[in-house]
């Protein structure tokens, strides 16, 4: 089990390559832990961690004026942090992409997760964001895929959200 | 107290090939402006907050260029984590000039948190920038341009300044689409 997990992130992780995305910025989920050592190691890719998942969007924008491509990876409370900083890449039209691992969701232990995992895909699409989604394993390698391309190719925002199904419900346990 | 908009265009009439100024939403983007029209700038008009992690992703994009955020007290203190993270991923080009007025001017002139308690020289110092400090008056301008310029930064530099309303000088266009891509022009070797 363990090794598939980490296949899908070495699936986005490739997407990164090949589409040099080369700034990772973040406020860490554990869903997308793999995903973040995964570029720390690499050298061609700057790694940011934020203190609130807005930043990110600025981050991103800024980089991309300057000619690099970027993804913000958080988790879905963090949304909700960044929608009016998403006029930014809106009135712009800077490309902007990130991957939201979802909670509130499959299997949820944590019921304060539920109002922003719900909200989610809403308030992303009320700010003009395409959301994708991705629910098994398989799909995540073109789902990120084509969400990229979305964005770097039309100059919009994109988002795909990554299913709890795939990440496991967090179970809160001491030891 | 600075007069803002005097210094501010005294800042930018002598600049150099290899600045790229940046301001934040409100008065630093009308102080910007009036310097004249340069698609070298890029000003904010909305996305409060956003001024300091933008010029960090772009400092971080353009080493080789200097990189100056003239932004506000009410900006600054909307994203005060985002000095936390330019102290812990540091760039040596990106100089953050904070025009506190201590009020949202644009506004009423309500007071902000720098009117009472909050300084934002000592909160970008326990925040890691280590090269922060205070400027009062004009007499100091030729230490900011060393700053901006030579000094190694990251570097937040805070101006005390007047209070008052300016005219209101808009950019070339509301349009941020437009004004992203006449500034992005300027960056393409």
């Amino acid at each position: 089990m363990e090794g598939a997990i980490k296949d899908w992130r070495n699936d986005i992780y490739k997407v990164f390559k090949e589409l040099e995305i080369t700034m990772v910025s973040h406020v860490p989920d554990a869903g997308h832990t793999p995903l973040i050592n995964l570029c720390e190691k690499d050298n061609e890719i700057d790694v940011v961690t934020l203190t609130t998942e807005q930043d990110g969007v600025g981050l991103s924008c800024g980089a991309f004026a300057g000619g690099r491509k970027s993804a913000l990876l958080m988790q879905s409370s963090g949304v909700g942090n960044c929608i009016n900083a998403l006029a930014l890449p809106n009135i712009c039209r800077i490309p902007f992409l990130t991957l939201v691992s979802m909670r509130g969701e499959w299997g949820e232990f944590v019921p304060w997760q539920v109002p922003m995992g719900l909200g989610t895909p809403k308030v992303l699409e009320a700010m003009d964001v395409k959301v994708f989604r991705a629910d098994y394993k398989e799909e995540v390698g073109s789902t990120v895929d084509a969400a990229a391309r979305f964005a770097f190719n039309t100059n919009r925002s994109a988002a795909v959200l990554l299913s709890q199904k795939m990440i496991g419900a967090k179970q809160f346990k001491n030891g | 107290m600075i007069e803002r908009r005097p210094f501010v265009q005294k800042i930018l009439k002598n600049r150099q090939t290899n600045l790229r100024v940046v301001s934040g939403l409100g008065t630093s983007t009308w102080d910007l402006m009036s310097g004249g029209d340069d698609k070298a700038n890029f000003g904010f008009i909305g996305a409060m907050g956003q001024a300091i992690p933008f010029a960090l992703g772009l400092a971080m994009a353009q080493p080789d260029l200097r990189i100056l955020l003239f932004t506000g007290d009410g900006d600054t203190l909307m994203s005060l984590g985002s000095i936390a993270t330019v102290a812990n991923h540091p760039v040596t080009n990106l100089t953050i000039v904070v025009m506190d007025n201590e009020s949202y001017v644009e506004t009423g002139s309500q007071p902000t948190a720098t009117a009472g308690k909050t300084d934002l020289e000592i909160v970008a110092k326990g925040s890691g920038i280590s090269n922060s400090y205070t400027i009062k008056n004009e007499k100091d301008y030729d230490r900011l341009i060393k700053t901006i310029y030579e000094e190694e930064g990251p570097s937040l530099v805070v101006a005390k300044c007047q209070a008052k309303a300016t005219p209101l000088v808009f950019p070339h266009s509301f349009d941020g689409s437009v004004s992203i891509n006449r500034f992005m022009s300027t960056l393409k070797s």
